[in-house]
């Protein structure tokens, strides 16, 4: 077998086929009826850098995804590091040589691990050694700027933080293929410019990396080797930067895009002067605005105002703060301190007046994925109050103006970014409100769009004269605000036009002067000593920040092949492990699955009895004489009885039993005690409610029981000598539970109902949260298998169960005396097999859903039916019958519930039970291989 | 006010859309209707029939014989004679839940009236049928034994004639039960489970910061969320109620069918409420899986149905006058079951009102904080 082929292909002179990193042909793809690509050939050299370019939805993303592998391919071939990407085979050789960051804000992490432990996770995941991860995460984040947070959980960061991270991540296992969909989207121009170093300095050091990008920075796309533009499904343009220019006879690469698309003229950024407003007061006005989240200072007292009809541009690094600062404003966030007003009325959270005027965007995508585009606009129309009869126009004119009519009827979930970004800022404008708040409106924005979009800010800001709070990290269009904001590390760092800020600082570019700004700002809170993130302090424009710092270089021998049992096993305990960190760092969720069975045992082992004790009962005693009282007496004695006011009439019998106050009532006739004595044998009536059978059954023994101590006692008073009646006694013997108490032949019992709801609940969000929330991508893009990924995910929730397990056999003993009497290896196998099954369980239900609500519900009925009424737990499994026969012996609780009552309180051993201990087994690797035949390792 | 009910109405269809969009979720809804229940309802049986037993015939007499032959069906199996020393592993298995043990000489003893006594084991693991059972077995065998001697039924030796009727399930049938039962607890699961993922997922995919600020309030959010779940789960409810428990399972319901339905949008506003309340305290949808899950348990264990109210302790009894499940429970026996009306049952759906704006008001106060954490 050959081991690690990867470096023998590079290192060797290659053929023509091999010197091709991915060879694409006739490709296309649909997503149901819709095509997003159609008949797609292009070919990348190794070790070049390639740009993908063109608007948004025209499958770039797809077809970037399809290349990587990570979805699965529908029509053509694509070739990717010399093998079809089609083939199973071939993906499980190379997956370990490619690198994939899909599109979004962080989409692939996970929020609650921290910077470090998001990255050691893929580092796991690629079967990297403690030390080879340790060091590759320094030299990462050290290179991204992320080095001062190594222990920030990833959700605390903001988008463009995110985004590095993210890339850190995907970085971290020295691809032979990058593949990054829109990487820089969201990220500020310093950082930017550092990520490119990045990438540079590792493609300097390694010649043979290809690089292959989505972006919709125009200025990007021009470093590359090759761009290819996009649209339509088709390939319009392929060749250098330099070709593209010539081709289009255009200066610039976003002219050259504008031209090669088709749509638009030059970009007009001319805007008309402000008229000064009527009031002369500001639309937006902010005073010491701070706001605090613990020890951290977010904002910092940030001030500014806002005319009316102006656009205002606030920049940024990235975690600066002008999320939060804006979300102040729309009163999302409380503030901390200071005073902040929208239209000259104070920000309060519950100012419904001040909403309907102002329209926000958020940087997130917040609409409803499972409302389609045109149903998402329509609600926020209804909501905003438009009038019904201008509903329906109002929207049909916004899919128009925002280019959305293709997709009116689609769901946002299969858009991609940036339509996504456009629904948003169409749903933001659709109520013509007079202040909009807008948080990176253009983020993965194709140019031509932003440019449109850029235009209507205009017309709404002079024509409408709509007041713009808007935040950017695309300079050119920072360019055509009114004024911009510059803020870093929650401070406002200068304010005035573009114009001004370029003189203050003497740079050709707003871009420029922006670093400069920023590298000013930290060299000030370096002398103050303060820990804020460390740009690098090297003049602007230069080399920043020596790259070949942050340049990988491990050995790549060390690099283990994806095969073999060891590295199999590494990659299921990355799985496990980051599993494992996740429940552990999420204390609420361990405590209320540790605790929570735990408090259900001692609640339902105090209070849930079958004793039938305690029941209700009255008497209508129509006949009031020595001997009737006698009767009741007999009853009022019982333990098990009590009596309550007597009746009076039928009806009121009638009435309370039909309440349910009274369990049984006893009829006494009249001339009863007469009839009695002239030995006429008197009828007496009970009636019993049998609203609830058991309990009536029981009810009804106890009055036969009653009624034949009371006749011998009539026999014992008339004759003075027992009667004959009863002839021999039935001495019962209650086996296993001598006292006959609840407690004993239900703690079993509750324990096996626990295990397995909590058990499978815990794993049954396992996969389905990962496909939700997009971070299985991940698991995609990996060298992993389904079977690792499963077992992995398994794992910590089968320690999880058992330790709960062990915590409820605990819990028995000392608070109900419930010990085990038989086998404790007998239970405790039986216990760690039943958690598997019922982890499996779970895991299967996982990969069937498609949300986490359902798997929830799933999870719930198809858990809580069969092990709490088919286990034989309620009732004995032999009493079982049809549907519930089949129902309960096809779940794993019947068979444990056998175990448990049997080595609890039946004192069995392992040699009586273990057949049911090799039913658990099948349950648990059924369900898993059910699992893995339904989960597949790619998209679509 | 019409503003309000606008919005609330808006917001309400958005989730029904969100509901129908998910065709798995749509799946389980209907199952827990329909087979869910069936299955619940048919596949148990709380009273002893066609059990197991096991004598012991140490006697070999006719009285013994006579014994034997009287433990009949429907409660019981044919008994199988069995050899002393087979009784403890054979009740160790399980396979009989109760071993009669007749001792020699019994039928000399009993004609000499020195009673003899007859050892019953039973396995009281079971509890559900050791103490009906061993009550049938004791009849059984006593009325044998006297009937042997007199050779006329006991009753008619009794001084007294005890008439015992049960009322509203004359046969005890435990599918009337166990039918209403199950409807009852998964309305509850359903309730909450849906109302509560419903919270969470807008706060997991951020729509919940969208809705915030726009011009509605949180009342109305919820408000929204509310009538929406709740009618999906009446709606099933109801359906289920007539057709899967009437028409199929023929149980027969005593009460006003309106009158339940009424009291079952009224459970399940409070149920729902309690479902916003539990998702505003959960972060994620794991966690609220985890926490559901034990809010659900002590509903359904402690709501009186599967284990009597009476029987409680003291304290629990007390606590339980919070739950909305026993106070349903309550109001569904009385009307479904025994046909009570709405002058019998109003006090708990007062209660029910009142547990749901309890449950309501804290979810709100929530509310605020809630997105502060979601930062």
């Amino acid at each position: 077998m050959r081991f690690g082929p990867r470096g023998f292909r590079f290192g060797c002179p290659m053929s023509s086929a091999e010197s091709l990193a991915v060879a694409v042909s006739d490709v296309a793809y649909r997503y149901g009826a819709v095509s997003a690509l159609a008949d797609i050939s292009l070919s990348i050299p190794a070790g070049s850098a390639t740009a993908l370019v063109g608007p948004d939805g025209v499958g770039k993303s797809t077809l970037l995804a399809l290349v990587a592998g990570v979805r699965r391919l529908q029509s053509g071939s694509i070739r990717t590091l010399g093998g079809d990407i089609g083939s199973r085979t071939h993906r499980d050789d190379i997956m370990a040589r490619i690198a994939y960051m899909p599109q979004g804000l962080g989409r692939n992490l996970y929020p609650s691990l921290s910077v470090a432990e998001n990255v050691d996770y893929f580092g796991r995941l690629f079967g990297q050694s403690a030390s080879e991860r340790a060091a590759r995460i320094t030299q990462l984040l050290r290179a991204t700027g992320l080095a001062p947070f190594p222990d920030r959980p990833a959700g605390k960061l903001s988008g463009g933080m995110k985004q590095k991270l993210s890339l850190c991540c995907t970085l971290i296992h020295d691809p032979d293929l990058l593949i990054l969909d829109e990487p820089t989207t969201g990220i500020d121009p310093l950082s930017r410019r550092q990520f490119w170093q990045l990438i540079d300095g590792i493609r300097a050091q390694r010649p043979s990396l290809t690089v292959l990008v989505s972006t919709a920075y125009m200025e990007e796309a021009e470093r590359f080797d090759q761009v290819v533009a996009i649209d339509g499904g088709h390939v319009l343009a392929q060749g250098t930067p330099s070709e593209l220019l010539a081709r289009t006879g255009t200066e610039h690469f976003e002219q050259a895009y504008v031209a090669l698309h088709g749509n638009g003229g030059p970009a007009d950024t001319h805007l008309p002067p402000l008229r000064p407003s009527a009031d002369g007061k500001p639309a937006i006005a902010a005073e010491g605005l701070t706001r605090r989240f613990g020890d951290f200072v977010a904002v910092d007292h940030v001030s500014f105002s806002i005319r009316r009809g102006e656009i205002f541009g606030f920049l940024g690094s990235n975690g600066c703060g002008k999320t939060t600062t804006m979300k102040m404003l729309t009163g999302l966030l409380d503030i901390s301190e200071g005073h902040a007003e929208l239209l000259g009325r104070q920000v309060e959270a519950g100012d419904l007046t001040t909403r309907l005027r102002v329209g926000y965007m958020s940087q997130g995508f917040s609409l409803y994925e499972e409302l389609t585009v045109r149903d998402n606009l329509a609600l926020h129309a209804r909501l905003y109050r438009i009038l019904e009869a201008d509903v329906k126009p109002r929207v049909g004119e916004t899919l128009k103006r925002f280019g959305l009519l293709e997709v009116a009827d689609k769901k946002p979930a299969a858009l991609p970014l940036g339509m996504r970004q456009r629904l948003q800022l169409a749903a933001a404008c659709l109520h013509r409100p007079e202040i909009m708040i807008l948080d990176e409106p253009t983020s993965g924005v194709d140019p031509a769009a932003r440019d449109m979009f850029w235009r209507l800010l205009g017309e709404l800001s002079r024509r409408d004269g709509v007041t713009i709070f808007v935040s950017t990290h695309f300079m050119n269009e920072a360019e055509r605000c009114d004024r911009v904001s510059l803020m870093h590390a929650g401070k406002v760092l200068a304010v005035g036009t573009p114009a001004e800020l370029r003189r203050t600082k003497d740079t050709p570019s707003l871009e420029d002067a922006f670093v400069a700004y920023l590298e000013e700002a930290e060299r000030d809170a370096a002398v103050e000593g303060g820990d804020r993130p460390s740009v690098p302090t090297t003049p602007a424009g230069t080399a920043v920040q020596t790259p070949r710092e942050a340049v990988l270089v491990a050995d790549r021998s060390l690099r283990k092949a994806g095969t073999g049992l060891q590295a199999s096993l590494l990659r299921m305990w990355a799985f496990s492990y980051r599993e494992m960190r996740e429940l552990l760092r999420d204390w609420v969720r361990l405590s209320f699955a540790l605790l929570g069975p735990l408090l259900l045992l001692l609640t339902f082992g105090y209070g849930i009895t079958f004793d039938v004790e305690n029941l209700s009962f009255a008497v209508l005693d129509r006949d009031h004489s020595a001997d009737s009282r006698r009767l009741i007496e007999s009853f009022a004695a019982s333990r098990y009885f009590r009596q309550r006011a007597p009746l009076l009439s039928e009806l009121e019998l009638d009435r309370r039993l039909r309440a349910g106050d009274l369990r049984l009532v006893i009829d006494i006739p009249p001339g009863y005690g007469r009839e009695l004595v002239a030995g006429r044998r008197p009828e007496v009536a009970f009636f019993i409610d049998g609203a609830t059978p058991f309990r009536a059954e029981t009810t009804r023994n106890y009055v036969d029981g009653i009624v034949l101590s009371y006749v011998e006692d009539l026999a014992r008073r008339a004759h003075g000598s027992a009667s004959d009646l009863v002839a021999a006694s039935v001495e019962p013997r209650f086996r296993y539970n001598q006292d006959f108490r609840s407690v004993f032949a239900l703690t079993p019992g509750l324990i096996m109902i626990f295990m397995v709801l909590f058990s499978s609940m815990l794993a049954a969000l396992g996969v389905v949260r990962e496909r939700e929330l997009g971070s299985i991508t991940n698991f995609y893009a990996s060298p992993a298998t389904v079977a690792e990924f499963l077992l992995g995910k398994q794992l910590p929730y089968i320690a999880f169960g058992f330790a709960s397990f062990v915590s409820l056999l605990v819990l028995a003993g000392l608070a109900f005396g419930v010990i085990v009497k038989g086998s404790l290896l007998a239970l405790a196998s039986g216990g760690l097999l039943y958690v598997f099954a019922a982890t499996a369980f779970g895991i299967l239900v996982s990969v069937f859903v498609r949300t986490q609500a359902a798997a929830i519900v799933a999870t719930a009925i198809l858990s809580t039916v069969p092990a709490i009424n088919f286990s034989g737990y309620l009732y004995p499994a032999a009493a079982l019958q049809g549907s519930g026969r089949f129902i309960g012996m096809g779940f794993p609780s019947l068979w444990f519930q056998n175990i448990s009552l049997g080595a609890i309180t039946k004192a069995r051993g392992l040699a009586d039970l273990y057949p049911n201990h090799l039913i658990l087994l099948g349950f648990g690797l059924a369900y898993l291989v059910a699992a893995s035949l339904l989960l597949r390792k790619q998209d679509g | 006010m019409v503003r309000w009910l606008s919005n609330v109405f808006r917001l309400g269809v958005k989730e029904l859309a969100s509901l129908a969009s998910d065709m798995v979720l749509a799946f389980f809804v209907v199952y827990s209707f329909s087979f869910s229940i069936y299955s619940e309802a048919t596949g148990i049986t709380t009273d002893v029939t066609d059990a197991p037993i096991a004598i012991v015939d140490s006697d070999h007499s006719a009285l013994s014989t006579r014994i034997f032959d009287a433990l009949l069906q429907p409660y019981f199996r044919r008994p199988v004679l069995i050899d002393r020393s087979a009784v403890d592993p054979l009740m160790d298995e399980g396979r009989y839940p109760f071993i009669l043990d007749i001792p020699p000489h019994f039928e000399a003893d009993v004609l000499r009236g020195r009673d003899p006594a007859v050892q019953l084991n039973i396995d009281a693991t079971a509890m559900t049928q050791a103490a009906v059972g061993g009550g049938y077995v004791s009849s059984i065998m006593q009325q044998e034994t006297t009937n042997y001697l007199h050779s006329r039924g006991i009753e008619r030796q009794l001084p007294v004639q005890s008439v015992e009727r049960a009322l509203f399930n004359p046969n005890l049938e435990g599918v009337w039960y166990n039918a209403i039962d199950a409807l009852m607890q998964n309305l509850t699961m359903l309730t909450i489970l849906l109302v509560g993922a419903a919270v969470i997922r807008e706060r997991e995919r951020g729509t919940i910061e969208h809705l915030l600020v726009m011009p509605v309030r949180a009342h109305e959010i919820a408000a929204g969320k509310i009538w929406a779940n709740a009618l999906v789960v009446i709606v099933f409810g109801t359906l289920s109620l007539v057709i899967v428990i009437e028409n199929i399972l023929h149980v027969p319901i005593e009460g006003s069918i309106p009158l339940f339905v009424a009291g079952m949008a009224i459970y399940l506003y409070a149920i729902a409420s309690l479902g916003i309340l539990l998702g505003t305290v959960a972060n994620t949808m794991p966690q609220f899986a985890l926490l559901a899950m034990p809010v659900f348990l002590t509903l359904n264990m402690l709501s009186g149905g599967p284990s009597p109210l009476e029987a409680m302790p003291e304290p629990l009894q007390v606590a339980m006058q919070i739950s909305p499940a026993m106070h349903f429970t309550k109001f569904t026996q009385a009307v479904l079951c025994r046909g009570a009306g709405f002058e019998l049952v109003w006090p708990h759906l007062v209660v029910l009102f009142g547990l749901g704006a309890i449950f309501l008001a804290l979810a709100l106060a929530r509310f605020r904080s809630m997105l502060a954490r979601v930062q």
